[in-house]
């Protein structure tokens, strides 16, 4: 079993790492500035009044989301619970359609109908998006479960956040991806707090929250998630675990958020130090420490980092742009989408009332 | 030609079939395999169809029915039993906050089509926590499908609709129905499928309605007789066999027919299915009707222990007799 103690691994040269282009590593960067400006152009936006409920932003987790769906193939899918942003934009999905669902418009990616919480991309193997505290470790087994029932290749990456731990969902889910050789990843990003309670005070471990994989028989592994580098390194295992064995793994990994639980969490700051904070973007911001690694390996310049940081600031402002002009839902989108059968009219769909409006 | 089957047997044919006829048809749940179902509505389909296809699952209804629908997103079309309803506390979360909302909140990206299905019954002296009977509970999700056949052949024929239906659908038997038998049409002679939403007329009658689904359609259909030949009452007897989608137009068609309604539910009184269907009736043919409706509910306590009086709390032929002679 692996040691719960930080390492101090050159992950840069492993061979995973070793693969990617400069190219792919611009790439990579760009996808964590394109989150940060997503996000803090989605928080001025929340402050304006124009994006309504939760606004749970992932602001100095961007490594996380990037790093490992970065090392997903074709056949490999995703999922995580409703701080959901980045993994959203590391999947593919476009800006607009994800600002537009905050904005709750009908060009949202899920027609206004699911908000912050709730994107989703199919077509990307992208399955939510879930609003219900480790609610998703379910439905992550099952896409796993269901890969290896269809006979198809690939894993599950199953996000949750610390908070999640202490859920049974989550101990059932476990105890089924190891009972039955499910190829998943349940990947806890531990930003310390479950809402405004630190993890000391939510949660009973020994070395650490992944240490609980070993009660299933599960293999699991602590991992630096500021660190794009050992993000990548240690979850390329797990994942081949998983593709290869029909094994399941439980990853930590240790990263912050630099606001609230959600933007309505008014006590972010009482119940966390600013000096606590202020350390973590001084020493860890995930942006950063990768930012000054590319500028060492001579792949980035000062003045590229800044280039691409400014386009994702204009991308973000056209989304909001997109977003703001595009039409709200009607009444009658209120009852579309609730029922297969309806939606597509089928003949089933004619047979009986399924609406009680009266 | 038909055959006399029982509804445990009615059942297992229709999974039966649906497993051949589909090959991402997996049965799931507690027992369902090596044991051969704590109700043996799955006795010799492990057998037959082996390990991929009909699944043991640990005690641990959120996490196998999260599972499913996880699967089911991806294209398999998971079978969960429950072996009681009642223990849907359990996994509510996952049956009603993914199943239920997962095609809304994506607005339509994706689709749940799973059923889950067990007994959801009073009348076994099992207490209150076996006891639930929530049909009228998930039926009040929008996004949820549910049906409750009270005899074999609609057993057989709903279910395989529902493992057909790309919804989620929850499917409530009675382990007191389990051993009742009944004409059942033979395979030999096509593909019985009974569509979700169509009432059935088990028995025309001229002076009242009673509308009932699961076991009370029993119920009724034996105080019907006694109505008749004790006291020259003409009931009529509407199964709804599935509560949604609903067969609204059957119920209206009764009313207006008999202009009296008795509504037979063994949930509790409180928002059931009989209170839905009273305000339906209300809203849609209120100058129909020549009394005001009532209802025979389970009484509104928890389900009770005691054997020498459980059946009292439940509707049966003598409460609905007693409700159906006071509204003359």
């Amino acid at each position: 079993m692996t040691s719960a103690n930080p390492s101090p691994l050159d992950f840069a040269s492993s061979p995973i790492n070793q693969s990617l282009t400069p190219e792919r590593k611009i790439e990579l960067f760009t996808q964590m500035v394109r989150i940060r400006r997503f996000e803090q152009a989605g928080l001025k936006y929340y402050q304006a009044g124009k994006i309504g409920g939760f606004l749970h932003l992932y602001i100095g987790q961007e490594a996380v989301a990037v790093g490992t769906i970065s090392l997903g193939g074709p056949d490999d899918h995703f999922i995580t619970a409703y701080r959901d942003h980045g993994h959203a934009l590391a999947v593919g999905m476009g800006m607009n359609e994800c600002m537009a669902e905050m904005f709750g418009k009908q060009t949202g990616c899920s027609k206004g109908k699911g908000g912050s919480m709730h994107f989703f991309a199919p077509d990307k193997n992208f399955w939510g998006g879930h609003g219900i505290v480790a609610g998703q470790t379910p439905l992550g087994l099952g896409l796993a479960y269901g890969l290896k029932y269809l006979g198809r290749e690939g894993c599950c990456l199953c996000y949750l956040g610390d908070g999640a731990v202490n859920q049974g969902a989550f101990h059932e889910s476990l105890n089924l991806a190891a009972l039955f050789d499910i190829p998943v990843v349940f990947v806890i990003e531990n930003n310390g707090y479950s809402m405004g309670t630190s993890q000391e005070r939510s949660s009973a471990f020994g070395g650490c929250l992944a240490q609980r994989g070993e009660a299933y028989g599960m293999e699991w592994d602590v991992i630096d998630g500021s660190d794009i580098y050992e993000v990548r390194a240690k979850t390329h295992i797990a994942m081949e675990r998983a593709r290869k064995e029909h094994k399941p793994s439980l990853l930590e990994i240790d990263t912050y958020r630099y606001y609230g639980h959600s933007i309505a969490d008014a006590n972010h700051k009482k119940y966390r130090t600013p000096e606590e904070i202020e350390h973590y973007k001084q020493n860890h911001d995930p942006i950063n420490v990768f930012r000054r690694k590319l500028i060492e390996e001579g792949v980035l310049t000062e003045e590229a980092a800044t280039a691409i940081s400014k386009a994702a600031q204009e991308e973000a402002a056209a989304a909001v742009k997109f977003a703001d002009e595009s039409p709200a839902p009607t009444i009658a989108d209120i009852s579309t989408d609730v029922y297969w059968e309806t939606d597509n009219q089928t003949e089933a769909s004619k047979i009986g009332r399924h609406f009680f409006d009266s | 030609m038909s055959r006399t089957l029982t509804y445990r047997e009615a059942l297992r044919e229709g999974l039966d079939e649906e497993l051949a006829r589909d090959p991402n048809v997996v049965i799931m749940g507690e027992e369902v395999a090596q044991y051969n179902g704590a109700y043996k509505v799955t006795e010799g389909l492990w057998k037959k169809w082996g390990d991929k296809r009909i699944v043991d699952t640990p005690i641990s209804e959120a996490g196998f029915i999260g599972m499913g629908i996880g699967a089911s997103m991806l294209g398999v079309r998971p079978v969960m039993e429950l072996m009681f309803w009642s223990f849907h506390s359990v996994a509510f979360d996952q049956l009603v906050s993914n199943a239920a909302c997962v095609r809304y909140m994506s607005g339509g990206l994706c689709h749940c089509p799973i059923v889950v299905r067990g007994p959801a019954n009073g009348g076994t002296n099992v207490g209150a926590t076996h006891s639930h009977i929530p049909e009228g509970l998930f039926a009040a999700f929008p996004g949820l499908k549910v049906c409750a056949p009270a005899t074999p052949a609609d057993a057989k024929g709903l279910i395989k609709a529902a493992i057909r239906d790309n919804d989620p659908v929850y499917f409530m038997e009675n382990t007191l129905l389990y051993g009742n038998s009944g004409e059942v049409p033979d395979p030999a002679d096509g593909d019985f499928v009974i569509p979700l939403g169509v009432a059935d007329l088990k028995r025309e009658g001229s002076d009242i309605s009673l509308i009932a689904h699961g076991r009370s359609v029993i119920h009724c259909l034996a105080a019907a007789e006694t109505l008749q030949n004790e006291h020259g009452i003409n009931a009529e007897v509407l199964d709804l066999r599935s509560i949604r989608p609903l067969d609204v137009d059957a119920i209206l068609k009764t009313v207006q027919k008999t202009n009296r309604v008795l509504l037979v539910d063994e949930s509790k009184p409180f928002g059931g299915v009989a209170a839905m269907i009273s305000t339906i009736i209300m809203e849609n043919a209120f100058d129909y009707l020549d009394a005001p409706v009532q209802r025979v509910c389970s009484i509104d306590a928890p389900a009770i222990y005691s054997p020498h009086i459980e059946n009292e709390q439940l509707p049966n032929p003598r409460r609905i007799i007693k409700k159906v002679l006071a509204m003359a």
